[in-house]
């Protein structure tokens, strides 16, 4: 003792805090600093929304949410989500297993590929569909009506009652369009959310390896027993995981889907759109309501994340 | 039912994992496909259950004399038991297990009832009776090992080919298995392929030992011809401890048990004997530098007069006191004669 304390005198008082411990100024400088953090940006602002929304009162808030532009808003948002993720699911679901799971030329091409939406700013692949799709593109509406013959469609909605459960497409058929209309909208948003499912599958497919799909082949299943039955249970929480970001993007895209859409009120307006028109209108009450349902979406889609990401990382220590 | 390869040669990219090997497994036995990582072992095991395909060129894989080449791997009848196990994680161990049959087309599939009987027949037989309804995650290596057996064996295969099956279980774990395998083996019969790289395993229980080298076989006999009777200086070496001397060597007689090649001769440390020196005696000269005696058997370490190469001798314990050897000793090595020729027991 005596010699070791000759030694490091000054370990003596220290001695008493284990060495994996920082002091307690460090540490409660350090977690001060991440709280403020997080109270800056993240609970100040959603507050705000919520005061600003509610603050003329719950019936101007409730009017703005009811005004027919904004339900329109809210049905366009919600079409576009449901368009978007389907696809987005079969797509991503087939591009990582083709990744994971097997070796072919361009492979790694394709990776870059499905990454592309995340490096393109999504105003400049928005601007991409008005260039092909627009009035002065490759693909004008006229091109669009003669491409998808309208005489078909208009035939089709001449049949009684099939033309009535067509409604909305047999109309859009006889006149397409694709930019400033919902095509355009929905093609925009695949756009911007392809990679989410696509980028949450790879990684954990290559991480499980093919092992598990020999033993299915060797016990005599097929190629589509063998996905349906090994591969897709393999991934279903990282799948949902994928869908539910996936969702969240599809929602809240504002880039992209401005440019294409026209902003045609009641008609092209999505919520995020519909929430910048009333702002720059100078309607706060509403702009506010509208976005505290946006908020509501977020903050609904990140209570289901951590359920699934909960339920992920029961599932990979188990597998450990 | 027996196994054929002829003339199997399979590349990927510039890389050569099979050089044209053929293999001759008679129904009934096991066989120890044994060899280093990278010797192309398992490539030929994966590439006879169908799970790779041989490059065109090459001759076929053949069941009982029936070319297979061209059958995909779930109508080929084969048991495949992988190294890592690769149970289904998502399944119980009875699902797991009935996953062969419950995957058959519905004229081929057998009523639930005979299938839970099956399942029920498979968990008696790899001893896990209570454990149907676990997953694989809640159980030990040697236990998932046991199941993946288990699945194998409930589509009732005519071959069953076993990929480093207890490459990953921790040793006692592994010497209990593997003796219930040669155990198992015995009762059904069935023919069957594993691969290792240890060579203690495949000398233990298999009938047949196939040892592989650089994409190629280097020998193939039973398990105490190949120790004994090494064709090559990689057998050699591969198989146990062996001492590599520079000839000329006067410890070399004719009859000796030593392999010589390349003007190497290749003698393992239990076939030296060693004799304190003395003038009127056959021999090399060697001094002691190292008694190592713990254990039953007693390592020497000795060094050679002519070239300084260092001789490992193996020796009992007993023998070893009779000698009273020390460090320092002088010491006159031989290989020792060809042991009485083994009778050829069956394969």
């Amino acid at each position: 003792m005596s010699a070791l304390s000759a030694f490091f005198p000054s370990a003596a008082p220290e001695a008493q805090r284990p060495a994996t411990r920082d002091t307690p100024w460090l540490r409660w400088s350090l977690t001060g600093v991440a709280l403020l953090f997080v109270a800056g940006f993240l609970v100040i602002p959603l507050t705000a929304v919520f005061a600003e929304a509610l603050r003329k009162g719950a019936e101007v808030y409730w009017a703005a949410l009811v005004d027919p532009d904004a339900l329109a808003a809210l049905r366009l948002t919600l079409t576009a989500a449901v368009i978007a993720v389907p696809l987005n699911v079969v797509f991503g679901v087939a591009a990582a297993w083709a990744i994971a799971k097997f070796d072919f030329p361009g492979k790694s091409f394709l990776t870059t590929l499905i990454d592309l939406p995340f490096a393109v700013s999504p105003v400049i692949a928005g601007l991409a569909f008005v260039l092909v799709f627009g009035l002065q593109g490759w693909l004008p509406p006229e091109a669009q009506a003669e491409l998808l013959a309208p005489a078909v469609a208009r035939e089709l909605a001449a049949i009684p009652g099939l033309g009535w459960a067509l409604g909305g497409l047999a109309e859009w058929l006889a006149n397409p369009r694709i930019v400033f209309a919902v095509p355009g909208i929905a093609l925009a948003t695949i756009f911007v959310t392809v990679p989410f499912v696509a980028r949450e599958l790879i990684p954990l497919m290559q991480a499980q390896g093919n092992d598990e799909e020999y033993a299915a082949l060797t016990l005599g299943a097929n190629g589509w027993q063998t996905f349906w039955r090994v591969t897709l249970p393999n991934v279903k929480w990282g799948l949902f995981y994928g869908v539910v970001l996936c969702n969240a993007r599809a929602m809240g895209e504002f880039g992209a889907v401005s440019v294409v859409s026209g902003h045609v009120r009641g008609e092209t307006n999505t919520l995020p759109l519909h929430v910048e028109i009333l702002y720059n209108e100078y309607q706060f009450a509403g702009a506010f309501a509208v976005a505290s349902l946006l908020a509501l979406l977020a903050i609904a889609t990140l209570i289901l994340k951590s359920l699934i990401e909960w339920r992920l990382t029961l599932n990979r220590e188990q597998n450990l | 039912m027996s196994i054929t390869a002829k003339n199997i040669k399979k590349t990927f990219g510039r890389y050569t994992a099979l050089d044209g090997v053929s293999l001759e497994v008679p129904t009934g036995k096991l066989v120890a496909l044994l060899g280093p990582s990278g010797s192309g072992k398992t490539t030929l095991l994966r590439i006879i259950a169908g799970l790779e395909f041989a490059d065109t060129g090459s001759g076929g894989i053949f069941f009982d004399g029936e070319d297979v080449t061209q059958v995909p791997a779930g109508q080929r009848g084969v048991g495949f038991v992988f190294q890592h196990y690769a149970l289904f994680r998502h399944l119980t161990v009875a699902e797991n297990i009935a996953f062969g049959l419950k995957i058959r087309r519905r004229s081929e599939r057998p009523t639930k009832k005979a299938i839970a009987e099956k399942v029920a027949e498979l968990l008696h037989l790899i001893q896990l009776e209570d454990l149907g309804g676990r997953y694989p995650v809640q159980l030990s290596g040697g236990q998932r090992q046991r199941v993946a057996l288990a699945r194998a064996l409930a589509i009732e295969p005519k071959v069953l080919l076993l990929d480093e099956p207890f490459g990953a279980l921790d040793a006692k774990v592994r010497k209990d298995l593997r003796r219930w395998l040669r155990r198992f083996q015995d009762e059904i019969g069935l023919t069957t392929i594993f691969v290792t790289h240890d060579q203690e395993e495949a000398l233990e229980i298999a009938d047949e030992v196939v040892v592989m080298n650089n994409a190629r076989i280097e020998q193939v006999g039973a398990p105490q011809e190949v120790y004994d009777r090494p064709t090559s200086s990689f057998v050699h070496r591969f198989l146990g401890n062996v001492n590599q001397i520079t000839l000329p060597w006067g410890g070399l007689i004719d009859g000796s048990t030593a392999h010589v090649e390349d003007g190497v001769a290749f003698v393992r440390p239990h076939d030296i004997e060693l004799v304190h020196f003395s003038e009127d005696r056959d021999g090399e000269a060697a001094v002691v530098y190292d008694i190592h005696a713990a254990g039953p058997v007693a390592r020497v370490s000795a060094r050679r007069e002519g070239n300084n190469e260092s001789v490992e001798i193996e020796l009992p314990r007993s023998q070893l006191a009779l000698l009273r050897l020390v460090e320092g000793d002088c010491v006159l090595l031989r290989a020792r004669p060809k042991h009485p020729p083994v009778s050829e027991y069956a394969i």
